[in-house]
C-alpha cells in the first residue's frame, strides 16, 4: 500500500522531518470520575493540516479545547511554539462548531471582534476584516447581520474572524458539520487552498471519515474508553494530484475503508 | 408592511373602543361609562388643568421609582447572574417580593416611613424591581456558553465579555423583564395613590367614583394606560436603538 504509517499504541512521536507547531504532553482530563482523556500525547506539524477524527465521546473536542486554552487539563501540558500555555493566546484562533456570532453585531464587527480585543484601532481593525471578508468570499456583506445569512455563509464569517487575527495556529472544532453536503465541499476545496497558502498550522476536529481524508496530511485517530490516540496516518500521495481527483485515488480509498474498518467497532 | 401593521392597530383600537361603546350604551352596569363619554370627560380635564396637575403628582413617585427599579435591578440582576453566592444571598428576596400580597403589606409600609413620598416611591420599587432582577440575572445565567468561550479564545478581557457579550446577549430578556417592571410600575404609583394617600391621578380616581362621576373615573384609567403604551413604545425604541441585531422577528413595529 502507497501510503506511510506509524503505527503505535500510544503516545506516538512526531516524525523527525517536522517540526511541531503544537505538542500535546501527557494531558490527562477528568470530569469528577469520568475520564475524559488520558494521558494523550501528540504533535501538530507546522504548516499543516492534522484532523483528530473519532467516534463521539473519545475527546477530540475536549482535546481542543484544551489546546486552545478555554478548558483545563487536570494533569499535562500543552506547548504552542515550543512555549508552555495554559490559557488562549495570540498565538491560536479557533473556528466554532456553531459559529459562535455575536447575533447583534454586523458581519464586519463580527470580524473584527478580535482585533478589537487586541486593540487594534477602529479604521485599521475595519480595512482588515474588509480585506479577510472578501477573502472567504463575502465581499457586500459587510454591513449585513448573521441572521440574514445562510449556514455556510455564517461559517465564512467565522473563519474571517479567525484569520483576520494572524495566529500560527488555526483550531476548528468540526466547522463544517453545521452547513448543508454541497456547502461542505466546497469548504473542503477552500481549506485545502488555505493551508496551502497561508503559513497556519491548522487543526482541525472531525467525526466525518472521508472530510479528514480529504482535507488532512496527518490523521490523529482517537478512540473511547479509555481516550487514546489508536493511529495516526499520513495520506501521501494524492494531495497533489488536485481537488478534482482526490475523491476516486485508490489511496484516499483504502484510507476511508481502512480508518472504517477499526472505527466500526467502537460505534454502537 | 409599515401601512399594513398601524391600519392593524387602528382596527383593533376601532373594535375594543366600539365594543366599549356598546357596553357603556347597553348598559353593562350603571358604573360603566360610554367611551364616547370618557373620551369627553378626559378632555374636559385635559383643558382645565385637572390632568396636568394630577400627573405633576402622581409622575413624581412613578418616575423615581421606575428609574430606581431600572438601574438597581438591572445592577443587581447582573450580580445576581454572574455570581452564585449573590444569586444565594438575593434571590429569594426578590422572589418574595414579587409573590408578596402589597396591598395588604401597604400599611406596614406606612408605619415605617409615612404617607409620603417615600413610601409610594418604594411601592412603585416593590411593584416593579422582582421582574428587572430575575429577568435579568436568568438571562445573564443563560448566555450561551460559546459566545463567551468565543470572547476568550480571542483575548476579551472579563470586563469586556461582560460588556460586549453577556450585556447585549441578555437585552433582549432584560428589556423583556423592563417592560413588565415598568407596567407593574404604573400600577404600582396608582396603589400607592389608591391605598395611602390620594393624590394625583389616584385621586381622581377615588374622588370621581365618590360622587358618581363615572366617566371621569374612566378617563383617569384609560390615561394612565395611554401613557404606560406609549412609555413601552419608547422603550422598544430604546431597544432597538441600542441593540440594532435585537430585531430578529419578535419585534412588532
Amino acid at each position: 500500500m502507497a501510503m506511510s504509517q506509524i503505527k503505535e499504541e500510544s503516545a506516538p512521536a512526531a516524525s523527525a522531518e517536522f517540526e511541531s507547531a503544537v505538542s500535546v504532553k501527557n494531558i490527562t482530563k477528568n470530569y469528577g470520575d469520568v475520564e475524559a482523556l488520558r494521558d494523550m500525547s501528540l504533535e501538530f506539524p507546522r504548516g499543516q493540516l492534522t484532523s483528530l477524527l473519532g467516534p463521539s465521546g473519545c475527546g477530540k473536542t475536549t482535546l481542543l479545547k484544551i489546546i486552545a486554552g478555554l478548558l483545563e487539563p487536570t494533569s499535562g501540558t500543552v506547548e504552542v511554539g515550543g512555549k508552555e500555555v495554559t490559557d488562549p493566546g495570540p498565538d491560536r484562533a479557533f473556528v466554532f462548531q456553531d459559529f459562535a456570532l455575536l447575533p447583534w453585531a454586523s458581519v464586519i464587527r463580527n470580524v473584527a471582534f478580535g482585533l478589537e480585543m487586541r486593540g487594534v484601532a477602529a479604521s485599521e481593525r475595519e480595512a482588515i476584516a474588509e480585506k479577510y471578508i472578501k477573502d472567504v468570499g463575502l465581499a457586500g456583506f459587510e454591513n449585513a447581520y448573521p441572521h440574514e445569512l445562510s449556514g455556510g455563509m455564517r461559517q465564512r464569517v467565522g473563519l474571517a474572524r479567525a484569520l483576520s487575527v494572524d495566529a500560527d495556529v488555526l483550531l476548528m472544532d468540526e466547522p463544517f458539520s453545521a452547513v448543508d453536503e454541497q456547502t461542505r465541499r466546497k469548504f473542503q476545496e477552500d481549506l485545502l487552498a488555505l493551508v496551502q497558502n497561508e503559513n497556519k498550522t491548522f487543526l482541525f476536529v472531525t467525526h466525518s471519515i472521508e472530510e479528514a481524508v480529504y482535507v488532512s496530511d496527518q490523521i490523529a485517530i482517537l478512540l473511547p474508553r479509555p481516550s487514546r490516540v489508536s493511529e495516526i496516518i499520513r495520506p501521501s500521495s494524492f494531495r497533489n494530484k488536485g481537488v478534482d481527483n482526490i475523491r476516486r485515488d485508490p489511496e484516499y480509498l483504502d484510507i476511508v475503508d481502512e480508518i472504517w474498518a477499526s472505527l466500526r467497532s467502537y460505534v454502537e | 408592511m409599515q401601512n399594513r401593521a398601524l391600519l392593524l392597530k387602528l382596527l383593533s383600537a376601532v373594535l375594543l373602543f366600539g365594543a366599549w361603546e356598546i357596553a357603556g350604551r347597553v348598559p353593562v352596569s350603571f358604573a360603566f361609562p360610554t367611551f364616547l363619554e370618557s373620551m369627553a370627560a378626559l378632555v374636559r380635564m385635559t383643558l382645565d388643568g385637572t390632568m396636568l396637575t394630577a400627573y405633576a403628582e402622581t409622575l413624581k413617585p412613578l418616575a423615581i421609582g421606575v428609574a430606581i427599579s431600572a438601574f438597581l435591578g438591572i445592577a443587581i440582576g447582573l450580580w445576581v447572574g454572574l455570581s452564585k453566592f449573590f444569586d444565594w444571598l438575593f434571590s429569594p428576596i426578590f422572589i418574595v417580593m414579587q409573590a408578596a400580597p402589597l396591598a395588604a403589606l401597604i400599611p406596614l409600609l406606612v408605619l415605617a416611613y409615612g404617607i409620603g413620598l417615600t413610601s409610594k416611591v418604594l411601592v412603585v420599587c416593590i411593584m416593579a424591581m422582582p421582574v428587572i432582577v430575575l429577568n435579568t440575572s436568568g438571562a445573564v445565567r443563560n448566555t450561551p456558553e460559546s459566545y463567551k468561550e468565543m470572547g476568550r479564545s480571542f483575548l476579551a478581557s472579563d470586563l469586556s465579555i461582560l460588556v460586549r457579550i453577556i450585556i447585549p446577549a441578555a437585552s433582549p430578556v432584560i428589556f423583556a423583564g423592563l417592560r413588565l417592571g415598568i407596567s407593574a410600575g404604573f400600577i404600582g404609583a396608582i396603589l400607592s395613590e389608591l391605598k395611602i394617600t390620594p393624590t394625583g391621578v389616584g385621586d381622581i380616581i377615588t374622588y370621581s367614583r365618590s360622587i358618581a362621576d363615572y366617566p371621569s373615573m374612566y378617563a383617569a384609567i384609560f390615561s394612565i394606560i395611554l401613557l404606560a403604551v406609549l412609555f413601552l413604545n419608547l422603550l422598544e425604541k430604546i431597544e432597538l436603538a441600542l441593540f440594532k441585531g435585537n430585531e430578529r422577528g419578535y419585534v412588532s413595529d
